[in-house]
């Protein structure tokens, strides 16, 4: 929760090549928005804040009742807030709770834009596993967009999972 | 080197169907497999070196690791027991598997249940190691492996030659021209391993979304909650955890850890030890079913095929601490040159040399050969994340191993003549005396022997042999000094 895990927090998700956007509250509607723009859709998890779609300009669709083949369409995006985040490995945290939604709804549109809180970052695995509230809730641990080692050993994006993964990143405090 | 496993009920894919030297011999003459194979364990070495370094407790933890684990080994039954009233709790069905056998006739029933002709997999070693796609065929079952490296394996009519990366013997170029012969709809004229990649994507994406029945394996299995985890890279794994109505998990039960909490030491020792990050992009936790979010029914099958048994030697055990990262493969050197399918085991390189012949026992096959696969250097112990002393294993199989009968002979002549020393002083005369014309060959290699004769050959192959010298010791003593 200090400054140094948000900065820690915020080299390491870049690591990982996922577009990570340290902004203050008053920003992030308007940041929100120029993320998202190029999408067909977005999708929304239950839970949502007003202030996350304030100035979006593509509609929302609601995640609870999308099926995969509906989410699989072209352009879709999905805008969600996670539960935890570790510092050390620039690793998100899901847990189904308010603003995730079904873990599907991260998995098959191709670009995911998530919203950390500084309070939520924690410093490493072993301090995750200690802080869930629940740990029998269906968890996603991402660490990065959906990459591959398959081919001679060298790290690539874009698998199955979003191929784009831009994290925003709200202060302490 | 597209040696199909047997199918099921012969022999599993854990029993080398080839004496170790001579499949090592025939996979040392590919020199393209020597290239592939060498540029892949250098850039994971490396990765791995770099991402170790940063953790300055690194040793504390692998000590942690390798003491959770051989708690696990102790107390089997009762963790076992208490993960199966975790997950039942929570909405899974929980089948116990002795062996092989068992657990394909289980998964096959759960699987024409489901009336389906079609499951997607995600790459599981427990699977491979009973042989289930196979079970699964001859029940008139696809299972259609997701995986890329696997996928390009299943795709080519090969076997896996890697824990991690099953496809390390292929560069880039071979799985494009893989691509175009056998996946339906490809096109490219490139081998940019972001392109292979994003044919996969397109090829199974229609397959992920028709899918109904998924089969998994584990990374670990939480007996306090009932949990399984499956650690990956590129999403086929959650796709397969999330979007088929019915999920069947194989996990080998020495994946249990006791707590929840356990998961943080573990989490941070495999992604680094294996892929040579700090941490993989996709790790699904999952406790049973939950309603509106993934499957509606989960089956967990908990495969023992042998595992008790080596759970019982007090060397041997350290082999079930393994967490299937791969560092060992990656620095062996062994492994470097010869590859995974020289081992003759969806268990290649060192690890598989313990692991294979101890599932299976030393009589299976020709796995007694696997514990020589070996120089013993001891690089192995030093990457493993939970210590397991891999070359004190292999010794402690070649002991208590199989010998060729002329090697049991010849030890027996040995024991007996060095019990006696008149016996033995004997012998070193006579081995003098018969060693005396070799002498004078030896001489131009400084007292060496380059090349001698059947059966001492099977020696002078690989290596020179001494002579004897020309004079014992005991015999210059009395020589110089009693007059």
């Amino acid at each position: 929760m200090t400054p140094e895990l948000t900065a820690l927090f915020v080299a390491r998700a870049g690591d990982h090549h996922a577009g990570v956007h340290p902004c203050t509250p008053a920003e992030l509607p308007g940041l929100l928005a120029t993320l998202l723009a190029g999408a067909t859709a977005v999708v929304l998890p239950a839970g949502t804040p007003p202030q996350w779609t304030a100035r979006l300009g593509p509609p929302t669709l609601p995640g609870d009742t999308l099926t995969a083949t509906e989410l699989d369409a072209p352009g879709l995006a999905v805008l969600t807030g996670c539960a935890l985040a570790v510092a050390e490995t620039g690793t998100l945290v899901l847990d189904g709770g308010a603003a995730q939604g079904r873990r599907l709804l991260t998995l098959v549109p191709d670009h995911h834009v998530c919203v950390v809180r500084a309070a939520q970052i924690v410093a490493d695995v072993p301090d995750l596993v200690i802080a869930l509230p629940d740990p029998t809730r269906p968890l996603t641990m991402i660490s990065g967009p959906s990459a591959t080692s398959d081919i001679e050993l060298n790290r690539v994006e874009g698998v199955h999972g979003p191929r784009r993964l831009d994290i925003v990143c709200l202060p302490p405090g | 080197m597209s040696t199909r496993h047997p199918p099921p009920g012969r022999q599993l894919p854990i029993v080398a169907v080839t004496p170790f030297p001579r499949a090592a011999a025939g996979a040392l003459r590919d020199a393209q497999l020597r290239a592939n194979l060498g540029r892949a364990t250098r850039t994971i070495r490396e990765k791995r070196a770099a991402v170790v370094a940063e953790v300055p407790d690194w040793e504390q933890l692998r000590d942690r690791a390798a003491r959770v684990k051989d708690d696990v080994l102790d107390r089997l039954p009762e963790l076992v027991d208490r993960f199966t009233r975790a997950a039942t709790a929570a909405g899974a069905t929980v089948h116990h598997a002795t062996d092989a056998a068992a657990a394909n006739a289980v998964v096959t029933d759960l699987v024409r249940a489901q009336g389906v002709d079609r499951v997607v997999k995600v790459k599981s070693m427990a699977t491979q190691e009973i042989g289930l796609n196979e079970a699964l065929a001859a029940a008139g079952v696809t299972a259609v492996e997701t995986d890329l490296a696997e996928l390009i394996v299943q795709l080519a009519d090969d076997t896996p030659s890697h824990i991690l990366v099953p496809a390390i013997h292929y560069n880039r170029g071979q799985i494009r021209e893989l691509f175009a012969r056998r996946m339906p709809g490809f096109h490219a004229d490139s081998d940019d391993p972001a392109v292979l990649a994003g044919a996969a994507r397109d090829y199974l994406r229609r397959t992920f979304l028709a899918a109904r029945v998924a089969i998994c394996g584990a990374n670990f299995a939480v007996a306090e909650t009932g949990s399984l985890v499956v650690v990956e890279s590129e999403g086929n794994g959650r796709m397969c955890l999330t979007l088929p109505d019915t999920l069947i998990a194989v996990v080998g039960v020495e994946k249990l850890l006791p707590r929840f909490v356990d998961l943080g030491d573990f989490l941070r020792l495999l992604p680094r030890s294996s892929t040579g990050e700090r941490m993989n992009p996709y790790t699904s936790i999952f406790t049973g079913v939950t309603p509106g979010d993934g499957p509606r029914r989960l089956h967990v099958v908990l495969l023992d095929n042998g595992r008790r048994r080596v759970a019982a030697d007090p060397v041997g055990r350290a082999a079930l601490r393994c967490i299937r990262c791969s560092a060992c493969l990656n620095v062996c050197p062994v492994y470097e040159r010869v590859g995974g399918h020289a081992y003759g085991s969806v268990y290649p390189g060192p690890i598989g040399a313990i692991l294979s012949p101890q599932l299976t026992g030393q009589d299976a096959g020709h796995n007694a050969t696997l514990p020589y696969a070996s120089t013993l250097c001891g690089a192995c112990y030093d990457v493993c994340p939970v210590k397991i002393d891999i070359p004190a294993i292999l010794v402690h199989l070649r002991q208590t191993g199989p010998k060729p009968a002329a090697e049991r002979a010849a030890m027996a002549w040995l024991g007996w003549t060095m019990r006696d020393r008149r016996r033995w002083r004997a012998a070193l005369r006579a081995a003098r005396s018969g060693g005396r014309p070799l002498r004078v060959l030896g001489r131009r290699h400084g007292g060496r022997l380059r090349r001698a004769p059947w059966p001492l050959s099977a020696w002078t192959t690989h290596r020179d042999a001494p002579l004897p010298a020309e004079e014992s010791f005991r015999d210059w003593w009395h020589r110089t000094h009693d007059s």
